[in-house]
């Protein structure tokens, strides 16, 4: 059941990082489906009782917060350049 | 009993609010309901008797990363017509593409999964069992990890450094 949870919670993170256009929502998008990784980790390493499911939770934690510390500087500089917080107007950037 | 109560009620919460973050239109309101989502993920956590992960759920995500989001979001109060139009035109194929995660994932787990027993995590997910147990095996993850957090900070300062100079 949790499982399940789970999947949802990192498909409706995917669908958010696909379909909204805000940066900021979509960054907080992708927390969501960590969340929803760490969620399958905790049940698995709780159905096995083994802390290497929980150990792995500890490390996408830390992952997450230096993404995040990493991802909203870049967000900060690209809004001052040109005051829009809508991706599709970044398309210039591809190389 | 009160326990499955409380561990529907909790999933159920969580997915509402992630549902939430799809439709709300400010990334303020985005930014609460995903609060939403990882108190209540909190909550799964610590009813499923992992209360190391609980506890750091609430520190690590919802008092950092969300605070620092919160902050971003006060710092960059631009209306665009990203507030018009939530969505861009990918939203048709994202919703394929999500369904379709999710039909397949759970096919696979239709047959492989085992039936499932919620509830009793046991004394392995106390502090000190984790703890112990984290820096007997795991001493080489600790310290790349602690690479990895020197290596965001030098990158934060480089692209802050990087914004200071296109200033001028």
């Amino acid at each position: 059941m949790l499982i399940a949870v789970s999947a949802s919670l990192f498909a409706l993170g995917l669908l958010g990082v696909i379909a909204r256009r805000n940066v900021l929502v979509m960054l907080m998008c992708m927390e969501l489906m960590l969340n929803g990784v760490n969620l399958s980790l905790v049940t698995f390493a709780q159905q096995t009782a083994s802390a290497a499911g929980a150990v792995l939770v500890f490390l996408v934690f830390v992952v997450a917060t230096a993404e995040i510390a990493i991802a909203i500087p870049i967000v900060l500089l690209l809004v001052r350049r040109k005051a829009v917080l809508d991706l599709d107007a970044y398309t210039d950037l591809k190389g | 009993m009160i326990e499955t109560v409380l561990l529907w009620l909790f999933a159920g919460t969580a997915l509402a609010a992630a549902a939430l973050m799809l439709v709300l239109r400010h990334p303020m309101r985005v930014a609460l309901a995903l609060s939403a989502t990882m108190l209540s993920l909190a909550g799964v956590y610590a009813l499923l008797g992992v209360h190391v992960i609980a506890i750091f759920q609430v520190l690590i995500y919802v008092g950092a990363v969300m605070v620092f989001m919160v902050y971003a979001i006060m710092l960059l109060d631009v209306r665009d017509y990203s507030f018009a139009r939530r969505y861009s035109w990918l939203l048709l194929p994202g919703a394929v593409a999500a369904i379709a995660f999710v039909a397949i994932l759970a096919h696979g787990f239709w047959q492989s999964l085992p039936d499932q027993a919620t509830g009793g995590g046991g004394p392995l997910f106390g502090v000190q069992q984790f703890s112990i147990e984290f820096l007997n095996e795991y001493w080489l993850h600790f310290e790349l990890v602690s690479v990895l957090l020197v290596a965001a900070v030098v990158a934060a300062l480089a692209v802050l450094e990087v914004g200071r100079r296109n200033r001028g």
